[in-house]
């Protein structure tokens, strides 16, 4: 058996790093994690990949504080469902923000940070999280 | 059709930290209250059903379904374990519904069991959480509370509700408790200890949130012309169906309305030949406060958005139009979670049979409950009557 986490994870790098998912090509639908079937057309479907752009606006947020062990040390974080600009929603870490300021609503882009470790001597386990657009670019849109 | 599905008797183990109990204890405590109080010779039972989440994370044991028959003597029946996170028991009763109503199986003892304190409380944590979308949500670090919370955060933007709103499910359900023996939490707690228990997930407090729960519950289950051997009370089900939603939460177009409970309540109701307005008690998945106040809006109590309001005027309490969780619902009963789905039937027939005392909903005579599993994934509702 592989080490705890260890092909979990890399069999989804691309997903997890850059925001990899689909497309159906029949109906325009994108899909984030990427699907293996498009449920409205099912075998008329075709799916392409489709790398995400990474922007999007939160969609509903929690402020998390009690966490399981991995997590703890990054009590308390601020965890949302971002909608990508593309139409779809992916559930994320909001980083370098204070979570007091988190809003629906807020203008939001893709990082890559370290999500968690998979305890004292398991793999790191790497991938997107969201930060708020105005940090980077000083404009709330 | 008379060849319904009766119900000929109900039991269930005290709820609560069992610290004194392993899971084979409590699930042959539940049975053989059951069995006892149906009325039904062992040798009656031709097949066993047990509806569990996840024994093998909880306790290091699975195989419950041989387990149950094994430790209560049963011979040598078939024996079923299934599994639909939250919704397991319900999974089980509509397992021995189908089984039944087939007429593979006449005579069936339904359990739901779950041992959750054997754990520490960060591992009870991440077993609940595999109830979500485990690669997508969990591993993210949404937790259980999280996604709930993701849902309350939106219905509060989209209708108003409000942090005392949230309270109202907590107030109501812990003062339907203190009248039940089997509760975990036999007690009333004041709105403001609601308001100021610490905070889980913002907005969500440990308040609004279901406990960790040893506990089990059972039923024997059996054809409608067997039933009279055994009892001269037996309840019906009228109506048992299940609904598919997708399992992660950021799938799905709107997260303040569970469309797997909409789906399956209209076509419990449609199989039964009733409308709402006939059921007189109502046992809804109250895992979360913001979990029953969404669910008196998806079964049609009250309208989208409104479910505050009902809880105000105070139409779900017993006494009220539509009673909701008169045993105290999962938030004080308890939630163990394989046992709740069978507890909320268990509850509905001592409703229907006259037998709960204090908090008798006066002439019920169909109930209604809905058991969600994950953050409704999967929706189970069953409809019963005398």
């Amino acid at each position: 058996m592989a080490e705890q986490g260890v092909a979990q994870v890399w069999r989804r790098i691309r997903a997890m790093y850059r925001i990899e998912g689909n497309k159906c090509e029949t109906c325009g639908t994108h899909f984030f994690p990427p699907r293996p079937v498009c449920p409205e057309c099912r075998r008329k479907g075709k799916l392409e990949n489709y790398t995400f752009k990474g922007l999007g606006s939160i969609y509903t947020f929690s402020i998390v504080r009690q966490a399981p062990d991995d997590f703890k040390r990054q009590m308390p974080y601020v965890v949302a469902q971002v909608e990508l600009d593309e139409g779809t929603r992916l559930t994320t870490q909001i980083v370098n923000v204070d979570p007091e300021d988190v809003e629906i609503g807020m203008r939001v882009r893709a990082c890559f940070r370290k999500i968690k470790e998979f305890g004292h001597s398991g793999i790191i386990v790497y991938g997107y999280k969201f930060e708020p657009v105005m940090k980077v670019t000083g404009h709330k849109q | 059709m008379s060849n319904r599905v009766a119900i000929a008797g109900v039991g269930m183990s005290k709820f609560g930290e069992l610290w004194d109990k392993n899971l084979r204890d409590i699930t042959l405590e539940a049975g053989m209250y059951t069995i006892f109080d149906a009325g039904v010779p062992g040798s009656d039972i031709d097949g066993m059903v047990i509806g569990n989440m996840s024994a093998g994370r909880f306790t290091g044991q699975e195989h419950l379904g041989a387990q149950a028959v094994d430790l209560s003597g049963l011979g040598d029946i078939p024996a079923y374990s299934v599994e639909a996170a939250c919704a397991s028991g319900g999974a089980a009763v509509r397992h021995a519904y189908m089984s039944i109503k087939s007429g593979e199986h006449d005579v069936m003892l339904v359990l739901g069991s779950e041992k959750m304190s054997d754990v520490n409380q960060t591992e009870a944590m991440n077993t609940i959480s595999v109830a979500s979308d485990w690669e997508w949500e969990g591993m993210f670090g949404a937790t259980f509370p999280a996604l709930y919370a993701f849902m309350a955060r939106r219905h509060m933007m989209e209708y108003g509700t409000t942090e005392e709103h949230l309270a109202l499910p907590t107030v109501k359900n812990h003062a339907n408790a203190a009248h039940n023996e089997f509760a975990q939490f036999q007690r009333a707690v004041p709105i403001e200890v609601v308001m100021r228990s610490g905070m889980l997930a913002d907005p969500l407090r440990v308040l609004h949130s279901a406990p960790i729960t040893d506990g089990a519950a059972g039923l024997v289950m059996c054809r409608e012309d067997l039933v009279k051997k055994y009892t001269d009370t037996p309840i019906f089900i009228e109506s048992s169906a299940q609904r598919t939603d997708t399992l992660a939460l950021h799938d799905r177009k709107s997260i303040t309305t569970f469309n797997s409970v909409v789906s399956s309540t209209k076509s419990a109701l449609q199989e039964a030949s009733l409308e709402l307005k006939d059921i007189d008690v109502l046992e809804l998945h109250d895992s979360f406060s913001i979990g029953e106040i969404m669910l008196t809006e998806d079964v049609g109590i009250a309208k989208k958005g409104e479910g505050c309001k009902a809880l105000e005027e105070g139409i779900t309490e017993i006494g009220g139009k539509f009673p909701v969780n008169p045993s105290g619902g999962l938030k004080a009963r308890g939630h163990p979670i394989g046992a709740t789905g069978v507890a909320q039937i268990v509850e509905l027939v001592l409703q229907l049979r006259g037998d709960a005392d204090k908090r008798q909903v006066d002439g019920a005579e169909k109930g209604l409950a809905v058991n969600i599993g994950g953050t409704g994934a999967t929706s189970i509702v069953h409809i019963v009557g005398r």
